[in-house]
């Protein structure tokens, strides 16, 4: 039979121990979309839009500020430790990388919801349709805006969403996990499918991206099943005691159990060879969406990544540690070759956020804490960048539509200086040159690789460099393309936007130069906040 | 070897499918010795009780069956969590936090039919 028998729970019933104050930033922005549901229910019509976003950017900011309480009560919580067998069950871990990921997520959360929230003078928000599933303009599209069916149910559902990305790093066990990663993912697979424009590309991508999701979630699952059939327990803390003093006989449990779960995570991040779909479903979901995809479900992702790979699967890294070299080093050459040859701005930055998930990887692959505290630093500043970055090409338009293909950019600095220069430096930071956040957080996972990476970090950090020159020429095009080419005569417009929208890109932007000029304060904070706890 | 030897109690499991396999395989194999064989295309007709078939084989039911369906689902598995729970609810540990926390799970589900019904998602049309 199993060497490992089952761990059994103790005989007795105990409470479970709950510290709210270390939930609470949780707690407020669940609260929040329930609220969001009710309001989307009972509001009426015409306040929903205003009400939605009001009660989504509060509920985030409250949240942002509830991390402050929570710092002060790190630790395991929401479950029992066992005193007979020393085991301690809790199933999360509210600890230095979780808040960081949180107070991230939260506040590019913000951004996101300003930017679905533009309106361009129509009632309800630009970018989405009442009725994914219609033809737009079609009698059933009208239908469904008559019967009340309004686009504010994207506020609730991005609620949703960014409650599941909070969750995902805060994790301590490998169901939680799996419950975050799909709280998360829903909402995303039917956010994708609502945009009002490009319907068909918007329908193919959220069933891309849904039944991609299923099949990874699936591996996730099965992974989960071989590493409890190994450890005889779903906590990280077992695990990783269990891999310490395992017998080798099990090993055939703990390495594809440990590779199914990777691909699970590694699907979210968009690491290839779990990649496909990543083009196609930021090209097609609408461009807001793509943005806080981009951004926060990045920002999750990793964190769930980091907390398997160095608290759960740490004892055991010989076995899996080449495996996820190799899937850096292929993410890096493919998003980086890949996106030399786009023409469509979206896929273009799509094919970026590939290569730069294999950047994050080659962070992640350090092991140490330095590292850490490299990649949280890294999912910050790429994530304000990518929201401010995506939010301009939704006001890139050509009558009425967004213009996405590289050509129709040409000109467009001379005709609109000041959102073609944000977008261009965007872009430098997303090529990693001096003065910005990009440069910073590439030096800081590359040298974190280096130092403490042995000679396979060497390798991975001289190929990211490798790959950072290729993506500039890319970056650089795009960047000639705007300010020293003529533009067409059928010349695109970049469309007005209202407050929220300028705000976000204009945060954006500019977190993307603080951090690049004066980087020390946040990389400080996120290298005290890089001790998870176990 | 030894990294088999550990996973021996997965070779009932392997026994008890690979004896399925057998038997429906060797059925198969028997009937197909057996009986007479006489081939005919009325024999591949779907078959529905003597009676002509009518219509194809797919049919469409109503798509608003759904939403019951899912329905049905939810509060099964509402009930699911809700039955160990009731079986110790007595219990002088559990105290009234436990109530407090079934409530707002009840809440959340009651929450979402709320806005269901307020969608007029529940209606017959």
């Amino acid at each position: 039979m199993t060497a490992v028998a089952p761990l059994a729970l103790p005989a007795a019933f105990q409470p479970s121990n709950v510290d709210y104050l270390a939930i609470l930033p949780l707690l407020i922005v669940f609260g929040a979309a329930l609220v969001g549901v009710l309001v989307e229910a009972f509001a009426p019509r015409e306040r929903r839009h205003v009400i939605q976003v009001g009660l989504a950017v509060v509920g985030l900011l409250g949240a942002a500020v509830a991390i402050i309480p929570a710092a002060g009560h790190q630790g395991v919580t929401m479950g029992l430790a066992d005193g007979s067998t020393n085991r301690q069950m809790f199933a999360l871990a509210v600890d230095g990388p979780a808040l960081f990921m949180q107070g991230t997520i939260v506040l590019m959360g913000v951004l996101g919801i300003l930017t679905m929230a533009e309106r361009f003078g129509g009632t309800g928000p630009d970018a989405f349709t009442p009725s994914g599933a219609s033809t737009p303009g079609s009698a059933n599209e009208t239908a469904a805006a008559r019967a009340g069916a309004l686009t504010s149910e994207v506020f609730p559902l991005t609620m949703f969403a960014i409650f599941g990305m909070m969750l995902f790093p805060t994790t301590n066990d490998l169901i939680g996990m799996f419950v975050a990663l799909e709280v998360l993912s829903l909402p995303l697979y039917i956010l994708s499918g609502l945009a009002r424009r490009r319907r068909l590309l918007s329908q193919e991508a959220s069933l891309k991206y849904f039944l991609l999701g299923a099949f990874s979630s699936a591996f996730f699952l099965f992974g989960t099943a071989l590493l409890y059939g190994y450890a005889g327990s779903v906590y990280f803390g077992d695990l990783s005691r269990a891999i310490a003093s395992g017998p080798l006989a099990m090993n055939g449990l703990l390495l594809p159990g440990a590779f199914l779960v990777f691909v699970g995570l590694l699907f979210k991040v968009g690491a290839v060879p779990f990649h496909a779909w990543t083009p196609d479903v930021y090209q097609g979901a609408p461009t807001p969406v793509t943005g806080f995809m981009a951004a926060c479900t990045k920002a999750a992702a990793f964190g769930a990544i980091l907390r398997l790979a160095y608290v759960g699967l740490d004892t055991g890294r010989w076995e899996w540690t080449n495996a996820l070299v190799l899937v850096a080093l292929l993410t890096m050459v493919v998003g980086a070759v890949l996106s030399v040859t786009q023409t469509d701005m979206k896929r273009l930055l799509a094919y970026s956020s590939i290569a730069h998930a294999g950047f994050i990887l080659v962070g992640v692959l350090a092991f140490d804490r330095k590292a850490i505290g490299a990649v949280l630093f890294y999912l910050v500043a790429y994530g304000f960048a990518t929201i401010a970055a995506f939010a301009i090409v939704s006001l890139v338009r050509q009558n009425g539509a967004e213009a996405t293909h590289l050509s129709q950019w040409a000109g467009l600095g001379k005709r609109y200086p000041v959102v073609a220069g944000a977008f261009a430096f965007l872009m430098l930071a997303f090529a990693g040159i001096p003065l910005t956040s990009g440069f910073v957080s590439k030096f800081a996972v590359f040298s974190a690789a280096v130092g403490t990476g042995g000679a396979t970090g060497t390798v991975l950090a001289v190929v990211g460099v490798v790959c950072s020159a290729i993506t500039v020429f890319v970056y650089a095009r795009v960047i000639v393309l705007m300010f020293f080419s003529d533009a067409p005569d059928d010349a695109v417009e970049v469309v007005t936007p209202s407050v929220s929208t300028t705000f976000s890109i204009a945060i954006g932007t500019l977190v993307t130069l603080a951090l690049g000029v004066l980087p020390s304060a946040l990389l400080d904070l996120a290298d005290r906040a890089s001790q998870f706890v176990r | 070897m030894d990294r088999l030897a550990d996973m021996s109690g997965y070779l009932a499991v392997a026994a008890v499918l690979g004896a399925g396999v057998l038997l429906v395989t060797a059925a198969m194999v028997a009937r197909r010795l057996l009986a007479p064989r006489a081939p005919h295309a009325a024999k591949l007709t779907t078959y529905e009780s003597g009676v002509d078939p009518v219509g194809e084989g797919w049919a469409q039911t109503k798509v608003r069956y759904f939403v019951f369906s899912f329905l049905y689902v939810v509060f099964a598995v509402d009930a699911v969590y809700l039955f160990p729970w009731a079986t110790v609810i007595r219990d002088a540990d559990l105290g009234r936090a436990s109530l407090v926390e079934m409530a707002i799970f009840i809440g959340v589900i009651v929450l979402g039919l709320a806005h269901a019904a307020r969608r007029g998602l529940l209606r017959w049309v």
